[in-house]
């Protein structure tokens, strides 16, 4: 069984973990879409952490002699799927950076034509 | 003396469009038949087919996105136009043909009557027959309880997009508005937030014409998951922007 200190140390850190989240949203400098993978992670955690027997028995199943170490995997494995998550997340925003560099860069030279255009046009006027 | 009449209202449709170029040109031709005045802007969401071109010829000023940025962004494009233009109310209209511009009438009328800052027009307010079917409409529900609680006021249909704004809500969502889908569930409650007047408008929606929702089961948890998420947060949120005050 995994030993009460553990156990209430890991709760505190995962509450004050989902409140910094909670807070982040509230004060809109984290969107809730990049948020729910974060709840999630801090959900699970705190459940395990508090709920001692549910880790005991995930511990078993996996082969886990001592259920901290358990805590620790389970963390580890929610971390990598946010940190994978995070580098598609990256990728896309790349991609469009691009793209928007380039529209702009036709954008520009079109606006750039029209000008020219226009100023003939005045020179011919007058 | 004779008073002269008030000036016309300038009115906007705002048309968000991802690929649909099969029904645009009519949705526009709907509108422009309802009143020629309106102007018609349609933003194009990064659609591959023909939309733009189609909206373009029918006689709509086109917006192009250069890339996809989910219905949220698209439709808060055409808001930022609406304002900077100097539109004094909006209407969004869906370019899959869904919304009937012979309604507009209907969801323009409080606004134009100074009653209402928003109209939503509602498909479940006794008008029409139409019903989502299953999962949809059992989530439809569930959000019109959660915002009707939220905003205190009694609402049936918080994911119509199908409404009318009026320049003090065109200006909140302008400058604010929710990214990504079933956006409309989260702007009642930011305009709840800002005790913008709300009204709900019964309308008659017509069958989805072509093409079916885009969503798939896990996306719509997702966003579920997301849209109570952000209804939930922004109990605790404090305004961001400051509204001019009322006229």
């Amino acid at each position: 069984m995994i030993p009460y200190r553990i156990a209430i140390v890991a709760s505190i850190a995962a509450l004050i973990f989902l409140l910094v989240i909670f807070e982040l949203i509230r004060s809109r400098r984290l969107q809730e879409r990049y948020a729910l993978l974060w709840l999630i992670t801090g959900g699970v955690i705190l459940i395990l952490s508090a709920w001692r027997d549910a880790l005991r028995l995930v511990a078993e199943q996996i082969g886990i002699a001592y259920p901290p170490s358990a805590l620790f995997v389970i963390g580890f494995l929610f971390i990598l799927v946010v940190l994978l998550h995070y580098s598609t997340v990256i990728s896309e925003l790349a991609e469009k950076n691009v793209r928007l560099a380039q529209d702009l860069a036709l954008v520009e030279e079109r606006l750039r034509l029209h000008e020219r255009r226009e100023q003939g046009a005045r020179a011919e006027g007058a | 003396m004779n008073q002269p009449p008030p000036p016309r209202k300038r009115c906007i449709a705002i048309v968000p469009a991802l690929n649909e170029a099969a029904t645009v040109g009519r949705v526009i031709q709907e509108i422009r038949d309802v009143d020629p005045d309106f102007t018609v802007v349609v933003v194009d969401d990064g659609s591959d087919d023909a939309t733009g071109t189609v909206a373009e010829a029918a006689g709509g000023t086109l917006l192009r996105l250069p890339f996809n940025l989910g219905i949220g962004g698209a439709v808060q494009t055409g808001y930022r136009y609406a304002l900077a233009n100097g539109f004094d109310v909006a209407v969004q209209v869906d370019a899959d043909g869904q919304h009937d511009p012979s309604q507009l009438p209907l969801i323009l009328e409080p606004i134009l009557a100074g009653e209402a800052d928003i109209v939503i027009g509602s498909r479940y307010a006794g008008l029409g027959t139409y019903r989502a079917r299953g999962v949809r409409r059992l989530g439809q529900r569930i959000f019109a309880r959660v915002v009707s609680l939220v905003v205190r006021e009694p609402l049936t249909d918080t994911s119509s997009s199908f409404r009318a704004l009026n320049r003090r809500s065109l200006s909140l969502f302008a400058a604010d508005y929710p990214h990504g889908f079933l956006e409309t569930v989260e702007a009642t409650v930011l305009a709840g937030k800002y005790r913008l007047r709300m009204k709900e408008v019964p309308v008659v929606m017509r069958e989805r014409e072509l093409g079916r929702s885009s969503l798939t089961v896990p996306l719509s948890l997702f966003y579920t998951a997301k849209v109570l998420l952000a209804v939930f947060v922004s109990l605790f949120r404090r305004p961001a922007v400051r509204l001019e005050e009322e006229p």
